[in-house]
């Protein structure tokens, strides 16, 4: 079998003698600053201009402003702890000079990262479980879904599964003189399912749901 | 080997577990337990280095007074592993220095008959130095190997070969070459000595079976260099084992570990690669093959091309007269009656087959009155008879041809269309006149050996080019080629032609093999990967080639090749098997270590090992036993089956790697079985 | 269920779909004989001959000078942070050590951060260093692995190419427009790409969020294409802003894929088989839906644990269940096993879940993936990791059909097997080895998170990530201390470079070789038995060397969850 010989064999040329070591490393240097520039600095500029103009709002943080008030981001999580509020997930963000918890802070990203096996996980969630039942009126047994006594990865994860944000729709309604029809439709309104119908899960988007609720009274 | 064709030399029987050699063997196990000889072989090295340590754990604990049985019990297995090895290497020692001294115990103390200046004086055979001249008369041995420079002699070489009849060796042919140890049967010949005492052929075999001195090949120090690799690795994997149990609570013992390390690191395919290595020798041995080294064998599995000569290797050696072919105006009786008288008298085996293909045809006549028969001769290229006044002539067409315009005859065109027609059938034409008219031709026919076709298919599905080698004429070269099923082949080849095509097909990235006798083939040899010269050949030959046929069969080739890939198939069949094994041995002893750490790792334990104890003692038992279970394998070699590369992977991984894989899954649960009523 | 196996077969559909099209375009990368003006301009700048043909010892040199000359300018550029503009949260500089170990980290592909972004990086080192870095050390993996690939293919072992057109083809004709074009879907898809400084919200509750923001897009292109897999925030992938929506997520997935499964095919061109470009592609892929089933089933399955406490973590219809801690619930886990294995398998180092906290076996796939470094491997390396074990395999198989081992039409001898058995023998070395000394001593085990065979599983799990040249974490591991950083550091240049190198002086030295002619007697190394065969040798060799380590750590981990 004869191979053709793709390497610009053609050009092979008469400059094998290599470059002396200073040369090497002067065109070394140069290549450093050269693509520090060019990748490091022109290409994420460039980037962030042409984003800027196609899509300003995502490119800024998909920011709400209500009000001249910005609220908060539309991908980012916040903290609830309100009755009449849908509640997100357990949060394991910790301040941002580390010193304590601090749900939800979206300047410092952070999980748990409790093994599977180790018992802070089980007193957690056995903790989170008894929070979760007491405060949406629960038996002691009732099972609850996983995604509402579990720490997120990201400790900003802005939703949770239909079936924990459905556990709370009386707690909801109560709180705020609503039919927990009412409240159940807001719900399922903001049901996202999986994106292009196969992609990632069903959820509810938890400030969503919230602003919606706010908007309705 | 499938269907053994009917040419090939009947291998001889050697036991492999004949009672000598095996107390050669066991006395070797233990000679070779010096730290010197161990280092030779790194993975069998770090089972020594263990047993040591085990050894002196045994005592201390003894010392202080803790358990010490388990200890003990590893520490004897582990060195029974080693002696195993050793013992694998002594066998396969001890069997090709078996063989080689029967071939050279036929020349030990033989007599020799120096010639020093025209004087006679009687010296012991083993004094002998290069050049020596030696006489040697009917009934006398052959002291030693050389090239007789005087006389012709009947040898008998059966004592080497095993072959009854006897040889023709004459002064300035291609057949003067002499082996030390054969009798000569009949005439007085002179022969110059070609190797001093310790430096034949047979010397360098030897030393390529003995361990000491033995060489490692490049294939097999490639392969010694894999598995000192996965030592380390596995060395690696055990040592930081230590501080992740006492991590996990539970420290290691430093005996299981070392258990450990020996189940894992290759010592089953390290145990037996030296002994592998010097069976391929033994083998090439039994096969009557001199090989000058390691490499060369080793190689031969490599070859793409095979240089056959036609004569002898694919046509039996003497040609036939099949069919005579009269001129226009000439009778068929009347040729074969003149062709007939014309070898009345002639010895060849042609000149009888063509006595016996007249008398077929009915025409039959005594020997004339005062008939001379004309001998063939290089120089006149052709043979005859004189009686009276005709002269009968037989030889080739262009030589007849030239004859008959001297005799005043002409040449009619039809003899050239019949030669042509004879050539393309794959015969030779032999034309015959009488006085100045041409009769016509007869045609001599090669006859292919018969299996020699089936066998052709099997190296081209090897993927071994065959090419034919011959002297004939392209035409006739060419229906002999396609007769036979070679690939390819060189017509009127010469030395030249030889050379040329080996160096062409190096250049394309080929290893070739050849066969040779003649001195003119010496450069050939010499440019093969794998040059066969042949024991009956001169002396140039066999200096040029890197391996002697002692039976000069030149088939041997085939064989050879064989043996070389025999050779690498058993490396690779026991590589593989051998680390297939880890798998099983994992499960053995992995959940025996950390069991007492982690008690739900008892869920591992999937071949329900009896204890901790009892786990590590069955995967360590499985371990060295299993090395000399496949001593047998070793030494006979993996039986090379001639099928495509692809075919013979999946035979072979089925077999070495599947089997790999399970066998010790059954062998260390049986073992477990075994001891645990012993260890209660 | 079904939904997940519609999820993986998609995304692999589509893998699969895209590596003759991209590969077709690598080799043209690889092996085109014009250089376009900006190429032109570029080489005139820094002063090189583009039609320079180097050897192996020369393509080496040159790719260590380069690298080393930008691992300095990274570290002054990182440790004078506090100087330079864009730098909005006023972030001092990083500790030495753990500047080191980060500029090393990048320098070598991994990614590995001891660092927290958002609290350590401003907006200029998260451009001028790491984007940067995101590039050149991609390039410098793929240019390697051209290098190799050419060594296998050619005839001239002085002939691997030329470094400098390699590095900066890659950049030019693949990563900056792929790069561009898909930072754009991901803003458009939710992800910041801004240098306004971080943005502070009353939430509806009343309380102020500060929101970290920055160029992200820009950053995670590239760091997924290159497979690079360091975040811009802490919490990498799993933070909505990196990965706002399952599509991004699928792409981040796919990016990491699409040039490793490519690679494949470009190598089948230049050698012209692309059956063996197939034949290694089976074998990755073989390999990669395996452990992502693994995984996939031991994550789903859930922590028997916490079922006991009343947690529910079956699917049904309005959860997706399975065992959440520290995952997203955007992802579900289809999605986050896809990911984990593919971030693994391609030496990325990114995460969108939180792999310390998965089931035993769970965190067992990453790992072994790691250990192994060649299921589909990233920037090149895993290629040439696959291609160390092919060799491995030629050599065994080989001799078990009676040959001097052939791959390629060259013979495989003592030499290349010395050098195949040292980057064989490096990987573990630095795994097992990094990892025993971290146990062995009291300082290290001070930074557990976890204890027991999980606390195990985080030390041997950041061994296996630096050497691996992934990144990826068992992040409870608080890995900001002295030893960690130098130590890591170490197992990143160990398993980067005592890989690369070996494995192009292999290179170099098959180029050299003479051809043999293929012929019914060679080994074919282009068929199912063959792949089927390396990746058995890839299993038995690469495997069971951590087999002990991985049995004390995730395996007891899982034991212990399902036996309590």
């Amino acid at each position: 079998m004869t191979l053709p010989d793709p390497f610009y064999r053609e050009k092979i040329t008469t400059a094998q003698t290599a470059t002396p070591l200073p040369r090497l490393l002067l065109s070394a240097l140069l290549a450093a600053l050269l693509f520090t520039v060019l990748c490091g600095l022109v290409y994420p500029l460039l980037t962030t201009a042409v984003a800027g103009a196609l899509f300003p709002s995502q490119a800024g943080g998909s920011l709400i402003v209500q009000g001249g008030r910005t609220v908060g981001s539309a991908v980012l999580g916040q903290n609830f702890t309100a009755p009449n509020y849908l509640h997100g997930r357990p949060s394991m963000t910790n301040k941002t000079d580390g010193s304590g918890p601090a749900p939800y802070n979206a300047e410092n990203s952070g999980a748990s990262n409790w093994g599977a096996t180790n018992p802070k996980l089980h007193d957690s969630v056995q903790q989170q479980l008894a929070a979760f039942r007491k405060e949406n009126g629960l038996s002691d047994v009732a099972p609850v879904p996983i995604d509402a006594v579990t720490a997120s990865a990201s400790g900003l994860d802005p939703d949770v599964s239909l079936a924990t944000a459905l556990l709370q729709v009386n707690r909801i309604a109560q709180a705020r003189g609503l039919q927990p029809a009412e409240v159940e439709q807001v719900i399922r309104s903001h049901l996202i399912n999986r994106q292009l119908g196969v992609l990632g899960e069903a959820r509810v988007n938890v400030l969503s749901v919230n602003l919606a609720l706010d908007a309705l009274q | 080997m499938t269907a053994v064709p009917p040419f090939q030399s009947a291998p001889k029987k050697a036991s492999i577990f004949s009672p000598e050699l095996m107390q050669n063997a066991v006395r070797a196990s233990f000679s070779k337990l010096s730290p010197r000889d161990q280092a030779r072989n790194p993975v069998m090295f770090v089972v020594y280095v263990g047993t040591i340590l085990t050894a002196y754990l045994t005592v201390a604990n003894l010392v202080t007074g803790k358990p010490w049985g388990y200890e003990l019990a590893v520490t004897l297995l582990l060195l029974l592993t080693v002696l195993f090895a050793n013992f694998a290497e002594g066998l396969a020692e001890a069997r090709g220095k078996a063989q080689a001294a029967s071939l050279r115990s036929a020349r030990e103390d033989v007599k020799a008959r120096r010639l020093v200046d025209g004087c006679e004086e009687i010296v012991a055979g083993t004094q002998l130095k290069r050049d020596d001249l030696v006489v040697v008369e009917a009934g006398e041995m052959i002291p030693a190997d050389g090239e007789i420079v005087e006389g012709l002699a009947s040898v008998d070489e059966s004592a080497i070969t095993g072959e009854s009849a006897p040889v023709i060796r004459e002064a300035g042919t291609d057949h003067s070459g002499v082996t030390g140890g054969t009798k000569v049967l009949s005439d007085r010949i002179v022969i110059k000595i070609t190797s001093g005492a310790g430096e034949s052929f047979l010397d360098r075999m030897i030393a390529l079976v003995e361990g000491a001195s033995r060489q490692k090949t490049p294939n097999e120090i490639a392969l010694s260099i894999l598995l000192s690799g996965l030592t380390l690795i596995f060395l690696l994997a055990v040592v930081t084992l230590y501080p992740f149990t006492v991590y996990a609570g539970a420290p290691a013992s430093a005996v299981t570990l070392i258990a450990l390390l020996v189940c894992l690191i290759p010592t089953t395919i390290g145990g037996l690669l030296p002994a592998i290595g010097i069976a391929g020798m033994d083998r090439a041995l039994q096969a009557n093959i001199i090989a000058k080294s390691g490499k060369a064998v080793e190689v031969a599995g490599d070859v793409d091309v095979l240089l056959l000569d036609k004569t002898g290797t694919i046509t039996i050696g003497n040609r036939l007269a099949t069919k005579f072919y009269p001129l226009p105006g000439v009778t068929e009786q009347a040729l074969a009656h003149a062709a007939l008288l014309s070898s009345l008298a002639d010895p060849t085996p042609e000149g009888k087959s063509i006595v016996a293909l007249a008398r077929q045809g009915g025409v039959d006549a005594p020997e004339p009155e005062g008939a001379v028969f004309v001998e063939f001769t290089a120089q006149t290229r052709m043979s005859g008879v004189d009686f009276g006044t005709t002269s009968i002539r037989k030889g080739a067409g262009s030589r007849i041809a030239a004859l008959a315009q001297e005799r005043g005859g002409s040449v009619i065109p039809e003899l050239a269309l019949i030669t042509d027609e004879v050539s393309r059938g794959g015969a030779t034409p032999l034309t015959v006149i009488q006085n100045d008219r041409i009769l016509g031709v007869v045609a001599l026919s090669d006859i292919i050996k018969p299996g020699i076709r089936e066998r052709f298919a099997e190296l081209h599905r090897m993927g071994l080019k065959t090419v034919m080698i011959t002297g004939d004429n392209p035409l006739t070269a060419e229906a002999i080629a396609k007769e036979a099923g070679v690939d390819s082949f060189l017509a009127e080849a010469t030395p030249e032609d030889k050379m040329e095509m080996i160096k062409q097909e190096q250049q394309a990235g080929k290893l070739v093999a050849m066969m040779g006798d003649g001195t003119n083939d010496a450069p050939a040899l010499a440019q093969a990967d794998v040059g066969l010269a042949m024991n009956s050949g001169t002396q140039a030959a066999k200096e040029a080639g890197n391996m002697v046929d002692l039976d000069s069969d030149p088939t041997k080739l085939l064989e050879v090749v064989e043996i070389g890939k025999g050779l690498l198939i058993t490396r690779g069949a026991l590589t593989t098997f051998s680390i297939a094994n880890d798998v099983a041995k994992y499960f053995a002893i992995l959940p025996a270590l950390f069991v007492t750490a982690y008690p739900q790792l008892s869920v591992l334990n999937v071949m329900k090992l009896h204890s901790p104890t009892s786990a590590v003692l069955s995967a360590v038992i499985f371990n060295a036993l299993i090395i000399p279970v496949l001593i047998p394998l070793a030494l006979r070699g993996v039986p090379y089956k001639p099928m495509s590369a692809a075919a013979l992977l999946s035979r072979n991984l089925l077999v070495y790697g599947l089997g790999g894989l399970i066998v010790p899954f059954v062998a260390i649960k049986v073992l477990d079985l075994l001891i645990t009523p012993l260890m209660s | 269920m079904s939904a997940a196996f519609l999820q993986f077969a998609l995304l692999l559909a589509i893998m699969t779909a895209l590596v003759v099209p991209v590969g077709n375009w690598l080799y043209t990368v690889f092996a085109g004989e014009r250089h376009t003006a900006p190429e032109r301009l570029t080489y005139a700048l820094i002063g090189i001959n583009a039609d320079e043909r180097m050897g192996w010892q020369r393509y080496g040199l040159v790719m260590v000078m380069s690298n080393l000359v930008m691992l300095l300018l990274a570290y002054l550029l990182i440790r004078l942070q506090g100087l330079l503009p864009w730098n909005p949260a006023g972030l001092s500089s990083q500790s030495p050590d753990l500047a080191w170990n980060t500029v090393v980290s990048f320098l070598t592909n991994t990614n590995w951060q001891a660092y927290s972004g958002e609290q350590s990086l401003s907006y200029f080192s998260q451009m001028a260093v790491i984007t940067t870095f995101m590039f050149t050390s991609a390039a410098t993996g793929f240019a390697g692995a051209a290098a190799f690939m050419r060594g296998l293919a050619g005839k001239n072992g002085a002939d691997l190419g030329n470094f400098w057109v390699d590095f900066t083809r890659i950049i030019y004709r693949v990563f900056l427009p792929i790069c561009f074009v898909l930072a754009l879907v991901f803003v458009w898809q939710g992800m910041p790409q801004t240098l306004n400084p971080y943005a502070t919200a009353t939430t509806l509750e009343g309380a102020t969020q500060t929101i970290a923001l920055g160029p992200v897009a820009s950053l995670e292109s590239i760091k997924h294409i290159g497979t690079n897999g360091g975040g811009f925030f802490s919490m990498n992938a799993a933070h909505p802003f990196e990965n706002p929506t399952p599509l991004t997520n699928a792409l981040h997935i796919l990016s990491m894929l699409l040039l490793p499964s490519s690679l494949t095919y470009a190598f089948g061109r230049l050698i012209s088989n692309t059956r063996q470009g197939w034949v290694i592609f089976g074998g990755m892929l073989v390999m990669f839906v395996g452990f992502l089933l693994t995984l996939y089933s031991f994550e789903q399955a859930g922590n028997p644990i916490l079922s006991k406490l009343g947690a529910e973590q079956t699917i049904s219809a309005t959860q997706a269940g399975g065992n959440m801690e520290g995952k997203e619930v955007r992802f579900g886990i289809a999605q986050t096993a896809l990911f984990a294995t593919t971030t693994t398998a391609a030496t990325t180092g990114s995460v969108d879940s939180m792999h310390d906290s998965y089931t035993g076996m769970g965190g067992f796939v990453p790992m072994l993936q790691m250990m192994l470094n060649n299921v589909f491997g990233g920037k090149g390396v895993g290629f040439i990791n696959f291609v160390q074990y092919l060799i491995l395999s030629v050599f065994i198989a080989g001799l078990m059909v009676g040959r001097t081992p052939e791959f390629l039409g060259k013979k495989i001898e003592a030499r290349e097997i010395k050098l195949v058995m040292l980057a064989v023998l490096a990987h573990p070395l630095s795994i097992l080895g990094f990892t025993a000394l971290a146990v062995a001593l009291p300082e290290p085990l001070k930074s557990l998170n976890n204890s027991g065979p999980h606390g195990f599983s985080e030390i041997l799990y950041a061994y296996t990530s630096g050497t691996a040249n992934n990144g990826s974490a068992f992040a409870g591991l608080s890995a900001n201390t002295p030893f960690y950083n130098l130590t890591i550091g170490l197992a990143m240049l160990v398993g980067r470079y005592l890989t690369l190198l070996p494995m192009l002086a292999v290179a170099g030295l098959l180029a050299s070789k003479r051809r043999v002619p293929l012929s019914s007697g060679t080994l074919p190394t282009d068929t199912l038995l063959f792949g089927a065969l390396s990746v058995f040798i890839i299993l038995i060799v690469g495997a069971l060397t951590f087999l002990p380590a991985l049995t004390l750590g995730p395996v007891a981990d899982h034991l212990q969850m399902v036996y309590p």
